[in-house]
């Protein structure tokens, strides 16, 4: 009963979560750290790749793709860790500790509401960066849609869910905002390695590529490339990203704190 | 009031308002934002207009949060406890860092809501603002309350009682004085002459002196405060516990 009450109380006005979605996409923007690496950054390196000449061209070590064509997914998993980890442990950590938790648990609104604003914020900005991303890659510079859209959306969901849920681990287990920032860039780093961003899965060495497929970024890639180049994601690479959401959302619950 | 905390928080909460002495809020928000936000959570909130003209926030609605200077965010937070129209609203140190007018204009302010029906408990540090806020003031000494009551009654039964203070024109005997009914004890301090008692206090000595042919000259009266009393009735100083007022 008392739990029930606590996640959806009866008698709140329902605007109150619609004003708090607001200003957390108010915070979003004047912050805009998420804004300029987890959607500028992506959507730029996908228009400086695209405009390399050597980047069109079809490499039988890449698999007979072009750069550009293994470079998407990389891109994709960019975004979605770079809104997981950079952007959206600051605010979630710092309102533990600069008491704005406490502040709202004085309030008919329970403090969880602004956590849930906080993802859902983020997740919006998660799609309309992906968004851009896919549509100017087929409008400029030739992609080819999709060939298996089911798999790809149940590949970004899947990534999506993994990534968050490694990030409120973080923002469970990090004691202030910047040690959540340090923990989310530590994180982030050897992530992408795994995915490729610095050398793509196709070229790196059987043992490292082994390592590759069971880490989240390593699987995500490899989910959304096979999606793209038409066969449906290998069940591995889907069961490894539900197994790090779930894995993940454990840790974060057993040691989230609210103060 | 009927409620159940365990069972219903979301009720409780629009009932009671709390501001807290440590607590921010989000720095690139605007104080118009923030109060749009707070008062959203309540099915009855207070009319804004009224509450940020009575804190003077009516020119840094357009501000950023941490843009407001100490004074400011203490205003703000305590409009933030205030726009629920609570029963109940608990201020913990909301005078803290404002200027004197500030001060006086917060007083004020809590005066009308309380005016209003609204039961205040504040938690204060200074006693001037519990003597001129509070119907009764608990005096919490490590924990424990040490004594509750009206300002007046704790200064009172703290024996404060008023104080006479004087240089004579020429010397006197103390049992001069001491004779009298009105006064409990008489002290030297160097020239200065202090008589502790009640009643009225005044008259008798003036009028006892002027008989024995002495004249009271820099006379002050003192009347006993709540200061004195925590200070009795705990035996120790203020900086290391704290009044707590309703």
């Amino acid at each position: 009963m008392s739990a029930s009450w606590s996640i959806l109380p009866k008698h709140l006005p329902r605007r109150a979560f619609g004003k708090i979605v607001l200003n957390e996409a108010r915070l979003a923007w004047r912050l805009s750290v998420g804004l300029i690496f987890g959607v500028g950054l992506p959507v730029l390196l996908l228009v400086i790749f695209g405009e390399i000449p050597a980047f069109q061209k079809h490499k039988a070590s890449l698999g007979g793709l072009t750069a550009f064509n293994v470079y998407v997914p990389i891109l994709i998993a960019f975004v979605i860790a770079a809104l997981a980890l950079w952007s959206l442990p600051g605010p979630l950590v710092s309102y533990r500790e600069q008491g704005i938790l406490r502040r709202l648990s004085t309030t008919p609104v329970p403090p969880s509401w602004v956590l849930a604003a906080q993802v859902i914020v983020h997740l919006c900005l998660v799609v309309i960066a992906l968004f851009i991303l896919v549509v100017v890659g087929i409008a400029a510079f030739g992609i080819d849609a999709p060939k298996s859209p089911g798999g790809l959306l149940l590949a970004i969901v899947l990534s999506i869910a993994a990534l968050f849920a490694i990030e409120l681990s973080i923002a469970a287990v990090a004691r202030t905002a910047n040690g959540a920032a340090a923990l989310g860039s530590a994180t982030f780093l050897p992530l992408m390695f795994f995915a490729g961003l610095w050398v793509p899965r196709q070229l790196m060495p059987g043992a490292l590529q082994g390592i590759s497929n069971f880490t989240p970024l390593g699987a995500s890639v490899e989910a959304v490339q096979d999606s793209m180049q038409g066969v449906f994601p290998p069940a591995t690479a889907l069961l490894v990203l539900a197994a790090y959401a779930m894995i993940f959302v454990l840790v974060a619950k057993c040691f989230f704190r609210w103060e | 009031m009927g409620v159940d905390p365990q069972l219903n928080r979301e009720e409780l909460h629009s009932l009671v308002g709390v501001q807290l002495q440590a607590s921010a809020l989000p720095a690139k928000l605007r104080v118009g934002e923030i109060l749009d936000l707070y008062r959203s959570f309540y099915r009855d909130p207070a009319e804004l207009e009224e509450l940020i003209d009575a804190l003077g926030l009516a020119e840094k609605l357009t501000d950023y949060y941490r843009s407001l200077s100490g004074g400011q965010k203490q205003r703000l937070s305590i409009a933030l406890a205030l726009i629920g129209k609570p029963k109940i609203a608990v201020l913990d140190e909301m005078t803290m860092g404002l200027d004197p007018q500030a001060r006086r204009d917060t007083w004020e302010l809590i005066e009308g809501v309380r005016d209003r029906g609204v039961t205040i408990v504040l938690v204060t540090h200074y006693m001037d603002e519990a003597e001129r806020l509070c119907d009764r003031v608990a005096l919490i000494d490590q924990g424990r309350i040490a004594a509750i009551g009206s300002p007046a009654a704790l200064a009172e039964r703290a024996g404060g009682g008023k104080r006479v203070l004087f240089v004579p024109s020429r010397p006197f005997e103390d049992r001069v004085l001491t004779a009298l009914a009105e006064v409990r004890s008489v002290e030297r301090r160097g020239q200065q002459v202090v008589v502790t008692g009640t009643g009225e206090l005044v008259n008798a000595v003036i009028l006892t002196l002027v008989a024995a042919g002495v004249v009271a000259k820099e006379v002050k009266l003192e009347e006993a405060t709540l200061e004195d009393a925590f200070l009795r009735l705990t035996g120790r100083n203020l900086h290391d516990s704290e009044g707590d007022k309703e």
